[in-house]
């Protein structure tokens, strides 16, 4: 075991947790501003893989793929939310929570129609193919990419929530939707937009994850747990949490694969345990929330 | 059937009660008559249980679509006797358990004369000791072997597929010869991973690989670069990367993406045809492994043609694959062997079985007497790079050929069979 060896393993880590952060930070806005649990946030980000398939087909340019995705994944969350979720609010956690479930299932087998259950290449644009030397190994030119996009990303997302003055609304309609309606803001639109930006991020994800995975109709169920446990050791709804414990989830998982694989598919799920015994509310969240 | 047309019409007149007391009576009196006639009523049934769903779905599909083909041919010459054959797929989801309730499914309520199916080690064995408990017929189309070791192999047991010693002996005899000594695995933490790379050692006794590495995964990882930069470190010549279905996709694409095709040579025992359209060619480019079949066997071999017709038929011209042709073959033996037997009766059609030389679709094959395991050829192959393809399906080239032969198996005093 060599010094750059442990490094290089960690910064392994940093990289698998960059695509948990961005899962979680869709699913953390939607919860924390709308208190809706999105099953179907994997299949979104499955989606998001789908459609960048279909459009690096028909444009043969990965950029434009990129970057179309998200807007695309977006709107099909703002259809979803206006006129799926929206007549569920005010009914309890549990209803859009189950609609999402199904949701979800639906989405993966209307692909599996269309697309078929084998998976469909995707590859990894020539700009960035190919490994560089990093100083303690080499590493991936596409996955030091992943999280460079992974960095503005949060950071915009960010700057747009605390500096504009959509995101204090936003902000301020987490807190209380009530008061923002009597003072005359049309608090549905603010969801709706919320949700869309939430699903398109999960749709950036999903093609950006393509061209490291494969691209399958089931590829979404196995991230969507990792994405809830990111969320859930974060604290449900907190950006900074799920920042924070996707690339915690991400160098355990690195770390336990070095040490100890057998449990490398377990270790994230103790993290999250011992989270939950010590917090229960998550590292950054608000206490009650779910009630 | 029969119980509803007793039903219907008007209730019976002293004549009829009269007609099927007599009836009746003819065949109580001669039941050797009566049930012959009776067992060979309704279809032959074939359960089939793969893993439609998960990590394998690709190729389970693709198996059951094969495995329809082998029964549709069956009943195109006329079944057995004008009875026809009926595939019964279910979905075993890669899990044990699943596979066991399908099974017994199967069997109890479907009444399945046969069984045939199954994608994983674990799996695999559950159905088998079901079918041997029932007294059913299993076919197994995975490569695991585990059950045809005397533990677990019960008369009922068949192997079509190849198994790991014969698919990782045959490449890793083709391979360490020429390449360096050093060598590393990555393996799927269960036991086709763990057999694999069995195989691959004991063929690299003779040449004197030293094992680098050795890194296992969880079953259907969706990210394996945390268990690259460990590989990368012990600087191997060759990888061989034990593993299956989009693990294998998976985690060649990542190694690729690592630069770690320039640094080693990459191996797989089982390469696959399904995986290798689905990553491309940029990805599998230069990567040698073994294969049970590959459509192009058809330039020599004539069932390899005619399976190849058959299936391009249905599917757009598109050929088989390696392990849809295991569903093929092995519903299709199982028909072979009830023809050349007569009935459905499963120990006839064991005898059958174990007298068969057959020749499906990639050359004669028979089951060896002790455990059963089908013998048969392994080809070894390399992935063409996009320039060498003539067409979308053209993606492999056969290298060399590991014939038919006893010897290449594990021995039966190995296997534990007296």
């Amino acid at each position: 075991m060599t010094l750059n060896l442990f490094l290089l393993q960690l910064f392994t880590g940093v990289a698998l947790g960059s695509v948990f952060v961005l899962l979680a930070i869709g699913l953390s806005l939607i919860f924390g501003l709308l208190t809706v649990v999105n099953f179907a946030h994997g299949a979104f980000y499955m989606v998001g893989a789908y459609v960048g398939v279909f459009l690096l087909g028909l444009t043969g340019n990965f950029w434009v793929a990129l970057i179309l995705v998200p807007f695309v994944v977006g709107a099909m969350g703002l259809v979803v939310e206006r006129f799926l979720v929206r007549p569920l609010y005010g009914r309890g956690i549990d209803y859009p929570l189950l609609l999402t479930f199904g949701l979800g299932l639906v989405l993966v087998e209307l692909v599996r129609i269309v697309f078929g259950l084998e998976g469909v290449p995707f590859d990894v644009p020539d700009a960035l193919q190919g490994a560089v030397n990093i100083g303690i190994g080499w590493f991936p030119l596409y996955r030091l990419f992943l999280i460079a996009v992974t960095i503005a990303l949060v950071v915009g997302l960010w700057l747009f929530l605390e500096k504009t003055s959509f995101g204090l609304i936003i902000r301020a309609g987490a807190r209380d939707p009530e008061i923002m309606r009597v003072l005359g803001v049309d608090i549905s639109r603010v969801w709706l937009m919320v949700f869309g930006i939430g699903t398109g991020l999960a749709g950036v994800a999903g093609v950006l994850s393509a061209p490291m995975t494969s691209v399958i109709p089931d590829m979404g169920t196995s991230v969507l747990v990792e994405a809830f446990v990111v969320t859930v050791v974060g604290g449900m709804g907190s950006l900074l949490g799920a920042v924070v414990a996707g690339l915690m989830v991400g160098i355990i998982i690195s770390m336990t694969a070095l040490f100890y694989p057998e449990l490398a598919d377990l270790a994230m799920f103790i993290l999250m345990a011992a989270v939950l015994l010590v917090r229960p509310q998550g590292l950054f969240g608000r206490k009650g929330l779910m009630g | 059937m029969t119980s509803s047309d007793k039903r219907k019409g008007p209730s019976p007149t002293r004549r009829d009660v009269l007609t099927i007391g007599a009836a009746g009576g003819v065949l109580l009196a001669a039941p050797w008559i009566a049930r012959p006639a009776l067992a060979q009523e309704g279809p032959i049934k074939i359960g089939f249980p793969v893993p439609l769903t998960g990590p394998y779905g690709s190729e389970a599909q693709e198996q059951a679509r094969c495995a329809q083909i082998a029964v549709d041919e069956f009943n195109a010459a006329g079944g057995l006797g004008g009875r026809m054959a009926e595939l019964l797929v279910r979905d075993d989801k890669l899990k044990s358990g699943e596979a066991a309730t399908r099974t017994l499914e199967l069997i109890e309520k479907d009444g399945a004369d046969f069984i045939c199916g199954s994608l994983s080690a674990s799996v695999q064995l559950a159905v088998n000791t079901v079918c041997a408990e029932r007294g059913k017929i299993y076919n197994s189309i995975s490569q695991s072997d585990a059950i045809n070791e005397a533990g677990n192999f019960t008369k009922y047991t068949f192997h079509e597929a190849l198994n790991p010693h014969m698919t990782a002996g045959a490449v890793g005899h083709h391979v360490f010869p020429d390449s360096g000594k050093r060598v590393a695995f990555l393996i799927a933490d269960y036991a086709y991973g763990h057999e694999m790379a069995r195989g691959f050692k004991v063929a690299g006794a003779d040449y004197g690989i030293e094992v680098v590495a050795e890194v296992t995964h969880p079953l259907a990882s969706k990210d394996f670069s945390t268990f690259l930069p460990q590989i990368q470190a012990a600087n191997p010549d060759v990888l061989c990367l034990c593993n299956f279905g989009f693990d294998q996709l998976n985690s060649l694409k990542q190694a690729t993406s690592f630069g770690m095709k320039n640094q080693m040579k990459m191996i797989a025992p089982a390469l696959l045809y399904n995986q290798r359209r689905a990553g491309g060619a940029d990805i599998y480019s230069g990567v040698v492994g073994g294969t049970n079949y590959y459509w192009k066997l058809e330039d020599e071999i004539a069932s390899a043609k005619a399976f190849n017709d058959s299936y391009r038929a249905q599917n757009d011209g598109a050929p088989p694959s390696d392990y849809g042709a295991y569903g093929y073959a092995g519903v299709g033996v199982l028909l072979d062997a009830v023809k050349s037997a007569g009935s459905t009766d499963t120990d006839a059609v064991i005898g059958a079985l174990e007298t068969l030389k057959y020749d499906k679709y990639k050359g004669q094959q028979y089951y060896r007497s002790c455990d059963h395991q089908s013998v048969q050829s392994v080809f070894i192959i390399e992935s063409k790079d996009e320039a060498d393809m003539e067409n979308e399906y053209d993606v492999f080239r056969v290298l060399a050929t590991a014939s038919a032969d006893e010897g290449a198996l594990r021995s039966c005093a190995e296997l534990g069979h007296g």
